[in-house]
């Protein structure tokens, strides 16, 4: 049995136990923290071994033609996406404080299918994990979201909907890979399978164009790229909070990784057909200052976070149209960092609503005098997501924009002033962050309004999530060392 | 022993219990039930067993194949959870019943598993027929069992009347097919069908009429409209019987049939599958778009039932020579199997909910993951499947479906296919999320039994092996590599 195995199958074990009735707590959290260590220890020995490729692989006959396996394995990018799933469980389990046991197995559930997403490779299962993970977010929100139980149930709705359509057309192109890559008559879903094909007989560029545009806008909607992104910043101002956190931080990262390692492999030309990019840049624009424009005039701390998630997802779709080598690397780090961020921005958030009763800007302030230890935490957070150098999202960004701009040659293209106007999100960040940070926590302090500093376990899981962000943005190169050899430019 | 003594067997077993219930009045229900289960287990115990030769006489009109075993297994299985439903059901059923008793409950669906086995092993068309209308006619009785109930009344009538008009239309079938070919043998009339001299306007009108019968039995669109009210009224029992039983019986004949007239080089084999393919589609269509504005939960599933029998068409559609061994029929049969947990698990609920003295509105499903965790918990997994949801037996049956259309390049019949599953995932998750709101949770708890909860489960976690590991039973339904049935 791979470890591997033991890492998708642990959480979501632990989750059928807490439903037949083990106690909810110490199960999540015992599950979700022995995961974090056996991720981290494959990490370190991943890069220790200088590893490139899959390692750790296993697979396990499930159908024969169309040939389907339970096969798992690991690369830099799946390392570093688990390890980011590891954390934001852990941590999200560990904030959960008096709520029935369905918050735990809801958390359990959604990490468990990120994991599988981000750890098999077979088509078949890396979709079917996703859905997995999709059910039990939709759940929550429906049943146990912050407002009125007729607009919650709207909100799940609409996102039940808009990622039940993208689901659907991202089924359409996966199938599609499926039939024209699987070579002889046997249909073949293996990842690697399908990609030594892909090499030996790759597609006429246009029609690589067309499949890699379906499979943009299945795994699009569910990044929550523009337009079809407005299901996504409601979702998460409603969610609870350990699935905001799961599904901003995590699940949502799924269809990046998607287009990482099955679009760009498999049809290695189709994000540089000029049709495609072109409409890629003109959507991940629509993302960037579009949705930072929205995020600037929102009123709730929520609302910024949320819109401020989509927002960002802009510059990981900048790297893909880029895809050159750094660009691309800066896109792994950048998801992670973001993953990592917004996690603990919702953390944070869902811990003052519970508190005060309220995120409006304009009935907060003055917060900092109170909760000091919060106060240095949000700023982890925050500073974190605008991009300043020494925090996680910095390298990211930083990689990003440098790598989308390398074949310069006198003449600007579309993509170098899609860069140009691409940097004006960072200066966006900076404005709402700020703006949240000083209506929140400095000021004058509203009467009534009262905040204390959560006690020390509950400051926990916050300070993991902090001390990574810190750790990975002094020291990108930890990371940086499991993506050596991945993401070449093909 | 051969197979078909287990079949006479079965049907011995019925009449004596009808019999014995009519004159020892005294005897009790449970021991009616629990001789009928009996006698089905040890058959499903004893059919593997069983040798597949045949004596000389028979072999003109009876075949066992791969896929006959298959289905007497099925039938088998399907009888026996009926069976059990039924004494599960007992205490509400009862109240509906003239004299508060149950005999015929016990030995009619031995009769009708004895009908179904035989006909999966039918090869031609007189046995077709007679086996067909000792299951239908059987089931006339079993709708109407609650006398006490309008509903059942009403259901009763409409299944006889609607039952004999398609069993009319069949006969006319076969009648203008022995009329083309000369023969009512599967083999004969398939060979006849390969004779460009056959006439192909008489072949292809006896051909229609047969599906246009079939059509009404398996609730193919259009003649699907008996479906919701039908399944609405008959006793929860007998509609998981008419759901999985009689559609099962249905396709096993459809399957039969189209082996004759569908095989390749039969002149009018491509019409016979375009007929099958506007039926599937506008069955996915009108099964699954009604079901959306359902508040009964019982109506819903019936219209669940009708966009399954879509699918199940669309892949019969998809006919032989695809890219997969398993081949339609394999399909069709992996998809039945798939079909039988998860509904049996739907109606199962509706069942139990009666028993409980409540209703079957979605309503009534509200907060159940409150009151009764356990079955709440196996609902889902039964709903996400009928949904089509990965990792379930459901996405696994859906996938072979839809693979094959593409594979045939059948792309009209693709897109109804998927916008039926889009609004399958509409309405069954709205009993899901029903199941799960806190609203309700102060209606009291269902009681279950330990054995309601063993097979509940056992039945779900059939579901999830046959979504996570179907290799097993693809394995069992593929063909031989070269001799697809056995002469």
């Amino acid at each position: 049995m791979s470890v591997l195995e033991i890492v998708i199958l642990l959480p979501i074990l632990a989750a059928l136990a807490v439903l037949f009735g083990a106690p909810a707590r110490a199960a999540s959290v015992g599950a979700t923290l022995a995961n974090l260590v056996i991720v981290l220890a494959l990490s370190w020995q991943y890069a220790a071994k200088g590893s490139t490729g899959l390692a750790f692989t296993q697979a396990r006959e499930v159908l024969a033609n169309p040939a389907i396996s339970f096969s798992v394995g690991a690369d830099g990018v799946s390392l570093i996406l688990a390890l980011l799933t590891a954390i934001v469980m852990f941590a999200a389990v560990w904030q959960i404080q008096d709520r029935p046991a369905i918050f735990y197995v809801a958390s359990l559930l959604i990490g468990g299918g990120a994991l599988g997403a981000f750890l098999t490779t077979d088509v078949f299962f890396i979709y079917a994990f996703h859905e997995l993970a999709l059910i039990p977010t939709f759940l929550m929100i429906a049943l146990h979201g912050h407002a009125e139980p007729i607009e919650r149930k709207k909100v799940a709705w609409k996102a039940t909907v808009y990622l039940g359509v993208g689901s659907l057309v991202l089924l359409a192109g996966l199938v599609w890979l499926v039939v024209e890559f699987s070579g002889g008559r046997d249909l073949t879903f293996d990842l690697e399978a399908l990609r030594a094909q892909a090499k030996l007989t790759p597609l006429p560029v246009e029609k690589q164009g067309v499949i890699f545009f379906v499979l943009l806008l299945g795994f699009g909607t569910l990044v929550s790229l523009f337009p079809f992104h407005s299901w996504a910043a409601p979702a998460y101002a409603t969610a609870p909070t350990p699935v905001a956190m799961l599904h901003a931080g995590v699940l949502k990262k799924f269809g990046l990784y998607g287009l990482l390692r099955i679009a760009l492999p498999l049809l290695p030309q189709g994000a540089n057909v000029p049709w495609v990019q072109n409409a890629l840049l003109l959507m991940l624009l629509g993302n960037i200052l579009v949705m930072g424009l929205v995020t600037i005039r929102a009123s709730r701390l929520d609302d910024t976070l949320a819109n401020s998630s989509v927002m960002h997802m802009g510059y990981i779709f900048l790297a893909l149209a880029a895809g050159s080598e750094i660009a691309l690397k800066g896109a792994v780090l950048l998801m992670f960092a973001h993953g990592v961020s917004i996690a603990l921005l919702f953390a944070l958030s869902g811990k003052m609503r519970n508190q005060l009763g309220t995120l409006e800007y304009s009935k907060l302030g003055g917060l900092a005098s109170h909760a000091p230890a919060f106060t240095v935490l949000f700023a982890f957070g925050a500073f974190a997501s605008i991009g300043l150098p020494g925090l996680s999202n910095f390298a990211g960004e930083a990689m990003v924009f440098a790598g989308s701009f390398t074949t310069f040659s006198g003449t600007l293209t579309n993509l170098h002033w899609t860069v140009i106007l691409a940097l004006w999100g960072v200066v966006m960040s900076a404005v709402y962050m700020l703006r949240a940070y000083r209506h929140i926590f400095h000021g004058s302090a509203t009467t009534g309004l009262f905040m204390s500093d959560p006690a020390l376990p509950q400051r926990l899981p916050l300070i993991l999530m902090a001390a990574t962000l810190l750790l990975t943005g002094c020291c990108p190169w930890l990371l940086l060392n499991l993506l050596k050899g991945a993401l070449a430019a093909s | 022993m051969s197979v078909f003594t287990l079949e006479a067997s079965l049907a011995l077993l019925g009449l004596v219990l009808l019999l014995l219930e009519a004159f020892k009045p005294e005897i009790s229900r449970r021991t009616l039930g629990y001789t009928a289960m009996a006698g089905t287990a040890l058959a499903l115990v004893l059919l593997p067993l069983c040798g597949t030769q045949l004596p000389e006489f028979m072999q003109p009109w009876h075949q066992i194949d791969t896929l006959a075993l298959f289905y007497k297994g099925f039938a088998l299985v399907i009888t026996l959870l009926v069976l059990w439903l039924t004494l599960e059901c007992a205490p509400y059923l009862t109240r509906f019943t003239l004299d508060g008793k149950l005999a015929e409950m016990f030995s009619l669906p031995l009769i009708v598993c004895a009908g179904m086995m035989w006909m999966a092993s039918a090869r031609d068309l007189v046995t077709i027929f007679i086996t067909l209308e000792l299951v239908t006619i059987s089931f006339y009785v079993l709708v109407a069992f609650a006398r006490k109930s309008a509903l059942s009344l009403e259901a009763g009538v409409k299944y006889l009347i609607l039952g004999a008009l398609s069993t009319g239309v069949l006969v006319y079938g076969i009648a203008w097919i022995y009329g083309a070919t000369g023969s009512m043998n599967f083999d004969a009339i398939g060979k006849a069908l390969a004779n460009p001299a056959t006439s192909k306007s008489a072949a292809l009108f006896g051909a229609a009429m047969l599906l246009v019968g079939l059509g009404f039995k398996v609730a193919a669109a259009p003649f699907h409209m008996w479906v919701p009210d039908v399944y609405q009224g008959a006793p929860t029992p007998v509609t998981t019987f008419l759901s999985v039983g009689s559609k099962a019986a249905g396709f096993v004949v459809l399957t039969r049939a189209l082996d004759a007239f569908a095989a390749p080089g039969s002149i009018i084999g491509s019409e016979v599958q375009s007929l099958l393919l506007v039926g599937g589609s506008l069955t996915v269509l009108l099964g699954s778009l009604p079901a959306i504005f359902q508040t009964s939960v019982k109506r819903l599933l019936a219209y669940s039932s009708i966009s399954h029998a879509g699918y199940l068409l669309l892949a019969l559609a998809c006919g032989s020579g695809g890219r997969f061994d398993i081949g339609s029929n394999g399909i069709v049969a992996f998809y039945l199997a798939t079909y039988l947990p998860m509904t049996v698990l739907g109606f199962l609920a509706l069942g139990l909910m009666r028993v409980n003295g409540q209703g079957e509105d979605l309503g009534d499903f509200q907060g159940l993951a409150k009151r009764s965790p356990l079955l709440a918990l196996v609902i889902t997994i039964a709903f996400a499947s009928l949904a089509g949801l990965p990792l379930t037996a459901g996405f696994i049956g859906k996938m072979f479906v839809f693979l094959s259309l593409v594979d045939h390049g059948y792309w009209g019949a693709l897109t109804c296919a998927v916008i039926a599953a889009a609004a399958g995932f509409y309405y069954y998750f709205r009993i899901i999320l029903a199941m799960y709101t806190t609203e309700g949770s102060e209606k009291p708890a269902l009681t279950l039994t330990p054995l309601t909860k063993a097979i509940a489960c056992g039945l779900a976690l059939v579901i999830l092996a046959l979504g996570v590991y179907p290799r097993p039973l693809q394995k069992v339904l593929t063909p031989p590599a070269a001799a697809v049935v056995v002469k």
